[in-house]
């Protein structure tokens, strides 16, 4: 049987490939694909305790994440397509209004 | 046969192998590619990779959600936005804060190696897998339904709640007012018919993108019978983005052949 860690690490290696992609890209809607790669890892590190464990509470939890996941893409996309309309810019720098 | 003598390789870790530098490779896909559709592209390449491995550690109804829920509705919504916000706008190279990617790229590295080493030699272990859980009630998603409805019924609610919430947020957010009449049918005549009253425009249909004898794309501008282009057979956003084709190179072959004909019956009726 192979070692679970591997599941662990390579959910870790996608977490700290979507942790820099949200501060090194400046499209909003990269940015925030890549907060749900980030999801992703955390799901994978969830299914993979589920593995590891043998109870399925880690499933649930994974399965949760995913309608919250939904239900932040719904407002995020909404947000970034109401900026999108009045600043005619998708790109976080852009969006500078608070800015002192 | 002695299988003693084959390694000890189970169907789960040659998924794993094969899947998971998809996953990888989709991930970085999605940091480095300038695009953002190759970006949204190369994520969905990561998510099914990521589905693929739910459904190899016994999680089939995740790996199922999974795909539908994620390549089919959140990636399709991305894409969605992509177009409608237009695809053409490039990730600009300019960076605001001094030296922030080298910074980023570090932070990244720290935080994997963090990660690594606190996962390292976490799990010494073997696995207790879920294929009792799975088979206590009869299948996986049994299973996660008895806890889902049972333990869980609360949080289960809590998501009923926030989806709600979600969707009315959304259309909120996107919801704008008109701050003119809406033009309908008999406005847009009575509109056109004063256009032509005063400055003499055509009132009927625009004119046709042209035909030519190796093209008829809608970049490609009619001509007028005087030779001159017909300015208004192409999209002005077809202009404006420089997709529009300069009609003169299209005509030639066109002049050529009816030159070449026309020589051959001068020709014949020399003869």
């Amino acid at each position: 049987m192979m070692n679970p860690e591997n599941y662990l690490i390579l959910s870790a290696l996608l977490f700290a490939i979507g942790a820099v992609g949200v501060l090194v890209r400046r499209n909003a809607l990269v940015a925030f694909m890549c907060v749900e790669l980030m999801l992703n890892a955390c799901n994978l590190a969830f299914v993979a305790g589920s593995h590891i464990t043998g109870v399925l509470d880690g499933q649930v939890v994974a399965f949760f994440v995913m309608v919250v996941a939904a239900a932040e893409v719904v407002v995020g996309l909404a947000i970034i397509v109401s900026i999108y309309k009045t600043r005619r810019s998708t790109s976080v720098d852009d969006a500078n209004l608070l800015k002192l | 046969m002695n299988t003693a003598l084959l390694p000890l390789v189970t169907g789960s870790e040659v998924t794993f192998w094969i899947v998971a530098p998809l996953a990888v490779l989709g991930a970085l896909g999605l940091v480095l590619s300038r695009r953002a559709v190759y970006a949204a592209l190369s994520m969905a390449v990561s998510m099914i990779a990521l589905a693929v491995l739910y459904a190899s550690l016994g999680a089939p109804f995740l790996a199922m959600t999974q795909i539908i829920v994620y390549t089919g509705a959140v990636m399709m919504m991305f894409l969605f936005v992509l177009m409608m916000v237009g695809i053409d706008t490039p990730d600009s190279a300019v960076e605001t804060l001094k030296a922030q990617r080298p910074l980023a790229v570090l932070m990244g590295v720290g935080l994997a190696a963090l990660l690594f080493f606190g996962i390292g030699g976490a799990v010494h272990y073997a696995p207790a897998t879920v294929i009792e859980a799975n088979a206590e009630f009869g299948g996986n998603v049994e299973g996660l339904a008895n806890l889902m409805f049972g333990r869980y019924v609360f949080v289960f609610e809590l998501a009923a709640a926030l989806l709600i919430v979600a969707a009315v947020g959304a259309m909120l957010l996107s919801h704008h007012q008109r701050v003119t009449p809406k033009l309908g049918q008999r406005e847009q005549a009575v509109e056109r018919m004063k256009a032509y009253a005063d400055a003499g425009e055509h009132p009927g249909t625009l004119p046709n993108s042209g035909v030519y004898a190796t093209t008829n794309a809608i970049g490609a501008p009619a001509l007028l019978p005087d030779g001159s282009i017909a300015e208004k057979s192409v999209s002005r956003t077809l202009v404006l983005r420089g997709a529009a084709v300069d009609p003169l190179p299209l005509t030639r072959l066109t002049s050529q052949t009816f030159a070449a004909i026309e020589a051959v019956t001068e020709d014949e009726a020399d003869e």
